[in-house]
C-alpha cells in the first residue's frame, strides 16, 4: 500500500514538472508581453523531435543533441516572433489568440512532415534499471526530469531577479510606454521572451522524451495541462507555476490510481475551471495585480 | 486596397466555378470496355493515418496489378480513392460521393469502425454493397438492418476468444485488463468484460487511459495489488510501448503481459526494445507468414503480398494493409463474377465460401457478414526481437 | 433591418432555394447538396459563434462541445428512451443554455478572455466524458442506428427534404438574430464592443449582455447538434473535438466575425474548401488551416465579406454588410 503511493508520488510528480516547465513557457511571455502563447506545448514536442534528430540522424551524443535541441527549437521562437507576433502587434487580443493558435497548427503540421506520424524514443540520459527504493521503481530518467527542471527554475529566477536584462523584460510587461522611455527596447525584450520560452518548452520535450515518447501531436494536450498549472499558480508566478504543476501531476497520478483512470486527464482541467471561477488570479498570485491585466 | 479586394474576391468565386466544373470539363478516359469501378474511403490522414496508409497503398497496388493482366473480364479497374481523414463526417460525405459522383458498384472501406458505422444507414439506404477494413461487431450486427454491409476484420471478440483460450491452456484465469480510451481499445474492453464471465475467467482490474498518456506506472501500480496471473494491454500508438516499458521497469515481468493484435508490427518491436521479450498477443496469420508451417493454405498468398508489398514501398506489411488486401480481392472476384451490378455482388459476397485471404479463410453466410473465426488467429510470442509461434 | 439587408436576405435564400435544382442535373457535383446539409449545419453553429465573437468580442472554444450536448441528448434520449426526435430536441437547447449560463456567469464576470480559457478546459472536460460514460454515450466507439427525423409519418431520409429543412431554420435564426441586433440589446452590444468602460458608465448591464450572447450561442449550437445526430444517425466523441471547435472559428473568421453574412459565407466555402477542394492537399490540409487562419488574422481581421462590400459596393453597403447596422 504504501509502496503505491511512493509510485504514484514518483510519477505524479515526474510528469508534473513538465507541466510546471510548459507552464513556466506560457510565464516567461506572460510577462513580458501580456500574450498567451497557445503554441506554447508544440515547443515541447519540437525539442523533443529534434533531440531524436540529432540522436538518431545525425548520431550526435546524447549532450550535444540535448542543447542542439534547446537552440533549434529557440530559433523557432525567434522566428515565431520576428516574422509573425511582430507583424500583429496592433492587433486585438482576440486576433493574438488566433494568431497563436494558427502557429501551434502550423508548427503540429510541419512537424508531421519532417518526422511523420510515427512516434520515437530517445535512449535514457544514464543507462541502467530502475532503482528500486521503498517497494517503488524510480526510473533513473525521472530524476533527471527532475533536475533537469530543478536548474531551470533555479537560472530563471536568478536571470530575473539579478540580471539588468531580466530586470528590464519585467518592466516591459509592468508598463511597456514606461519601459521604452527610460530606453530599454521592449521589442528585442519580447523577442528574447519568446526564444527563452521556447528554449525552455524544448528542455522539457527533450528529457520527457525517454520515459513517454514523443509524436508530432503531443504537444496541444501538454499545453493544455501546462496552460492549467499556468493559471493555477497564477499567470506570471515561477514558483507558483512549479507548485501548480507538481499538483497537477500529482493529482492526475493519484485519480488514475485511486478514482478512474479514465478520468485522469480531466482533473487537470476541472482544477483549471475551479481556479478561474473562484481565485482567477491563482494560488500564488495577488488579486491586486490581476486587476492591471489586460488578461 | 480596393483592386486587391476585388481581385481577390474574383479569385475565389472563379475557384468555386472551377471546383465545379473541373469534372464535368473533364470526360472520363474512353477505352475499349467500360472501366469497373471500385470506390474506397480509407483514413489516410488524421489520428487513423497509421491504418489507412497502408490499406491505400494496398488498394493501389492489388489495383495496378489486375489492370497489368489485362483487368476483370477485359474491362479495366478503376480505383476510386477518398480519404476520410479519420472523421465520421467526412466520411460520410465521401461515400455519399462515390454513391452519386462515381456510381461504384462496390465501396471498399472505410478503415475505422467510427468512420464505418456512420455510413452504414448511407449504403443501406442507397443499396450499395460495402466491405470495411474496422473490427467493431457492430458493423454487421443487428444483420436485418446491416443488409450490404461486411466486413473483413475479425472482431474484437474472435481475438478476446483466443486470448482467452490461451490463458485458460496455461491455467491462468485470474487476469487484469488496461485499455486506452479510444475506439479501439473501449470495444476490446467490452468484448473482455462481456465475454470473461462465460469463459471462466475473472477481470480483477479493469483500468483505461488514454491515447496520448505519457506514464503507465500509476494504473500498472494498481493491477499489480490485486495480484493478477497475467496482465492484457490494449491500446494503439505509443501507449502500448510505455505499458511495455513500464511494466519490465516495475519488475512485473513476472506476471504475463499479453497485447493487442495492433502491436503486431514490426515497428513496435524495434522501438520497445528488448523490453518487449515475452510479450504476447494473438495476430492474424498475415503477420507472420514466414514462420507458418508449410502446409498452410494462406501461407503462400501471404508471402506473395508481403513480397509484393515490402518489395514496393520498402516498409513492412503491416495487418492493416492486410484488411485492404482481403476487402479488394472480394470486390474483385465478385465483379468478376457478377460484373458491376451492386445487388448481385452484394448477393454472391453474401454466398463465398472458403475463400483463401490475408486474414483468414472466409466463409460469408446470411447471418455471418464477417466470415472469420477465432481459430484464423495465431497465438505469437517476441523472441528475440522478432515473432515466433507461442507453444500451447 | 435595412432595406439592403432585406435584399441580400431574400437573395441568398433565392439562390439557396434553387441550389438543389442547379446542381442536380450534373452528376460531376450532384454531391454538393449533401456537403450543403452539413454547411447549412454547422452555419447554426457560426451564427451563434459570431453573435459572440463579433458582437460580444468574446471567443469560445467550447462550441464543438455544446454542439455534442445537442446531439447526445438527441441521441441518447431518442434511441434510450424512443422518445419522439422533435420533442427533445429543445430539452438539448435547454441542456446547452444552462451550461453556458453557469459557464459563463462566472467567466464573463471578469473582465477580459476569461472565457476563452474556460471554454477552452470545458470542451476538453465534454469530450472526455463523452468517451467514458460508455453506458450512456457508447464512448468511443459511438452510438449506432439513432432515428431519423419524421414529417408527418414520413422519414426525413432524402437529402433535398434534410437540405431545406436545416436551411429554413438556418434562415429563421439569421431572422431571429438580425431583430436582435437591431433591438436595444444590439445597439447595446456595439456600445460593448466599441468602448467596454463607457458602456458601463452609461448603464450597459456588459455582463449580463454578455453571458445572454453566449447562451443564445450554445443553444443554436445544441440545435444544430441535433439536426446532425438526425441526419448521420450515427454519434461518436471525435465529432466533437477542440479541433472542431478550433474549425467552426476558422468559418467565422474567414467569412469576418462583424457580420452574420460573413458567418455563412465563410462556413459554406470553409466546408467546401475542407470536404471538397482541399482534398488534393491530403496530409498538407492541416497546414492549409494553419495557413488560412493566420493570413486571415494577420491581413484581414474583418474578413472575406469586407472585400466583397469593398469590391462591389462602394457607397453604403460596408456599413450595412460589416456591422449588421442599418
Amino acid at each position: 500500500m504504501g509502496s503505491d503511493l511512493l509510485q504514484y508520488t514518483i510519477s505524479g510528480l515526474t510528469i508534473g514538472m513538465i507541466y510546471a516547465l510548459v507552464a513556466i513557457g506560457y510565464n516567461v511571455i506572460y510577462n513580458v508581453t501580456e500574450i498567451l502563447n497557445f503554441a506554447q506545448g508544440e515547443f515541447v514536442m519540437l525539442g523533443g523531435l529534434f533531440a531524436v534528430f540529432f540522436v538518431g540522424t545525425l548520431r550526435l551524443p546524447l549532450g550535444v543533441a540535448f542543447f542542439g535541441a534547446i537552440i533549434a527549437t529557440g530559433c523557432v521562437g525567434f522566428a515565431m516572433e520576428r516574422f509573425i507576433i511582430r507583424r500583429a502587434r496592433d492587433a486585438s487580443v482576440l486576433s493574438l489568440i488566433i494568431i497563436t493558435i494558427a502557429v501551434s497548427i502550423l508548427l503540429k503540421g510541419t512537424a508531421m512532415f519532417c518526422w511523420g506520424k510515427d512516434p520515437y524514443v530517445l535512449p535514457a540520459f544514464s543507462p541502467g534499471g530502475p532503482i528500486l527504493f521503498g517497494g517503488a521503481a524510480i526510473q533513473p530518467q525521472a530524476l533527471w526530469v527532475l533536475g533537469v527542471s530543478a536548474l531551470i527554475v533555479i537560472c530563471l529566477t536568478l536571470f530575473f531577479r539579478r540580471s539588468v536584462y531580466g530586470k528590464a523584460m519585467l518592466a516591459c510587461a509592468d508598463n511597456p510606454n514606461a519601459a521604452r522611455m527610460t530606453g530599454i527596447p521592449v521589442r528585442q525584450m519580447v523577442l528574447l521572451s519568446f526564444v527563452l520560452s521556447a528554449a525552455i518548452g524544448a528542455a522539457a520535450g527533450v528529457v520527457i522524451t525517454p520515459i513517454s515518447l514523443m509524436e508530432y501531436d503531443r504537444g496541444a494536450l501538454l499545453g493544455l495541462k501546462g496552460f492549467g498549472a499556468a493559471v493555477l499558480g497564477g499567470l506570471g508566478q515561477f514558483h507558483g507555476a512549479l507548485f501548480a504543476g507538481a499538483i497537477l501531476g500529482l493529482a492526475e497520478s493519484f485519480c488514475a490510481g485511486y478514482l478512474s483512470s479514465g478520468y485522469k486527464d480531466a482533473v487537470a482541467l476541472v482544477l483549471l475551471l475551479l481556479a478561474l471561477f473562484f481565485k482567477p488570479e491563482g494560488l500564488f498570485g495577488s488579486s491586486e495585480a490581476a486587476k492591471l491585466k489586460k488578461f | 486596397m480596393r483592386g486587391l479586394g476585388k481581385s481577390l474576391a474574383l479569385v475565389v468565386l472563379v475557384g468555386v466555378l472551377l471546383g465545379g466544373l473541373w469534372n464535368i470539363v473533364i470526360p472520363s478516359q474512353v477505352g475499349a470496355a467500360e472501366p469497373y469501378k471500385i470506390g474506397a474511403v480509407f483514413s489516410i490522414t488524421g489520428v487513423g493515418s497509421f491504418l489507412g496508409e497502408p490499406e491505400k497503398k494496398t488498394a493501389e497496388m492489388i489495383a495496378e496489378e489486375v489492370n497489368k493482366k489485362g483487368g476483370i473480364n477485359g474491362h479495366p479497374l478503376e480505383l476510386v480513392v477518398y480519404d476520410d481523414e479519420s472523421d465520421t463526417t467526412k466520411c460520410n460525405l465521401a461515400v455519399k460521393k462515390l454513391i452519386k459522383k462515381d456510381e461504384v458498384p462496390v465501396i471498399v472501406g472505410p478503415t475505422r469502425s467510427g468512420e464505418t458505422l456512420a455510413v452504414v444507414s448511407v449504403v443501406e439506404e442507397a443499396h450499395v454493397p460495402l466491405i470495411s477494413c474496422a473490427t467493431s461487431y457492430k458493423i454487421v450486427t443487428p444483420i436485418e438492418s446491416r443488409q450490404w454491409v461486411f466486413k473483413v476484420a475479425a472482431s474484437d471478440a474472435h481475438v478476446v476468444a483466443k486470448l482467452f483460450d490461451y490463458m485458460k491452456a496455461k491455467g491462468w484465469t485470474k487476469i487484469a485488463i488496461m485499455t486506452d480510451s479510444t475506439g479501439y481499445g473501449a470495444s476490446a474492453r467490452e468484448e473482455f468484460l462481456r465475454l470473461a464471465p462465460e469463459s471462466g475467467i475473472t477481470i480483477l482490474a479493469d483500468e483505461r487511459f488514454g491515447p496520448q498518456d505519457t506514464d503507465l506506472t500509476p494504473q500498472l501500480t494498481k493491477i499489480r495489488s490485486t495480484q493478477p496471473q497475467a496482465i492484457v494491454n490494449w491500446s494503439v500508438g505509443p501507449t502500448q510501448i510505455i505499458a511495455v516499458k513500464n511494466w519490465r521497469d516495475l519488475g512485473m515481468d513476472s506476471i504475463p503481459l499479453f497485447q493487442s493484435h495492433g502491436f503486431g508490427s514490426k515497428k513496435n518491436l524495434e522501438l520497445a526494445g528488448k523490453a518487449a521479450e515475452g510479450v504476447m498477443l494473438a495476430l492474424a496469420r498475415v503477420n507472420v507468414g514466414p514462420i507458418l508451417p508449410d502446409g498452410q493454405p494462406q501461407k503462400k498468398a501471404i508471402l506473395d503480398y508481403t513480397k509484393a508489398y515490402e518489395d514496393r514501398f520498402k516498409e513492412p506489411i503491416s495487418s492493416f494493409g492486410g484488411h485492404a488486401s482481403d476487402a479488394m480481392n472480394l470486390a474483385i472476384a465478385a465483379l468478376q463474377a457478377v460484373g458491376p451490378d451492386p445487388a448481385k455482388i452484394r448477393d454472391y459476397l453474401e454466398k463465398t465460401t472458403k475463400f483463401v485471404g490475408m486474414h483468414g479463410i472466409f466463409n460469408f453466410s446470411p447471418q455471418d457478414h464477417n466470415g472469420l473465426s477465432k481459430d484464423d488467429l495465431e497465438m505469437v510470442v517476441v523472441k528475440n526481437g522478432d515473432w515466433a509461434l507461442a507453444t500451447w | 433591418m435595412s432595406r439592403k439587408d432585406w435584399g441580400i436576405f431574400l437573395g441568398t435564400m433565392l439562390l439557396i432555394g434553387v441550389f438543389p435544382w442547379l446542381v442536380k442535373p450534373f452528376k460531376a457535383v450532384s454531391h454538393y447538396i449533401d456537403i450543403m446539409v452539413f454547411a447549412g449545419i454547422f452555419t447554426l453553429i457560426s451564427i451563434g459563434l459570431s453573435m459572440l465573437m463579433g458582437y460580444a468580442g468574446q471567443i469560445s472554444m467550447a462550441q464543438a462541445a455544446f454542439f455534442g450536448i445537442g446531439a447526445y441528448t438527441s441521441g441518447i434520449l431518442t434511441t434510450r428512451f424512443g422518445l419522439n426526435p422533435w420533442l427533445v430536441m429543445p430539452v438539448g437547447m435547454l441542456l446547452a443554455a444552462v451550461v453556458a449560463w453557469l459557464l459563463g456567469i462566472p467567466a464573463l464576470r471578469l473582465k477580459g478572455h476569461y472565457l476563452a480559457m474556460a471554454t477552452l478546459g470545458f470542451g476538453v472536460i465534454v469530450h472526455i466524458v463523452l468517451s467514458e460514460e460508455v453506458n450512456w454515450t457508447g464512448g468511443p466507439s459511438g452510438m449506432a442506428d439513432i432515428p431519423s427525423l419524421t414529417i408527418a409519418g414520413t422519414r426525413l431520409t432524402s437529402e433535398i427534404a434534410y437540405y431545406y429543412l436545416v436551411w429554413a431554420a438556418v434562415f429563421l435564426v439569421l431572422l431571429f438574430c438580425f431583430l436582435v441586433l437591431h433591438s436595444r440589446v444590439g445597439r447595446a452590444l456595439r456600445a460593448i464592443h466599441e468602448e467596454q468602460t463607457a458602456a458601463e458608465a452609461m448603464g450597459v448591464p456588459t455582463a449580463r449582455l454578455k453571458v445572454q450572447v453566449f447562451v443564445l450561442s450554445a443553444v443554436l449550437a445544441a440545435l444544430a447538434g441535433s439536426f446532425y445526430t438526425h441526419y448521420v444517425t450515427f454519434l461518436n466523441p471525435g465529432s466533437f473535438n477542440l479541433m472542431w471547435s478550433i474549425r467552426f472559428m476558422l468559418m467565422v473568421m474567414v467569412g469576418g466575425m462583424q457580420s452574420l453574412w460573413g458567418a455563412l459565407l465563410g462556413t459554406v466555402l470553409m466546408t467546401f474548401v475542407g470536404n471538397e477542394w482541399l482534398q488534393v492537399f491530403a496530409d498538407f490540409e492541416i497546414l492549409a488551416y494553419g495557413a488560412i487562419l493566420l493570413v486571415v488574422a494577420l491581413f484581414l481581421p474583418r474578413g472575406l465579406v469586407s472585400l466583397i462590400s469593398q469590391g462591389f459596393g462602394s457607397r453604403k453597403v460596408r456599413p450595412s454588410l460589416a456591422d449588421g447596422s442599418s
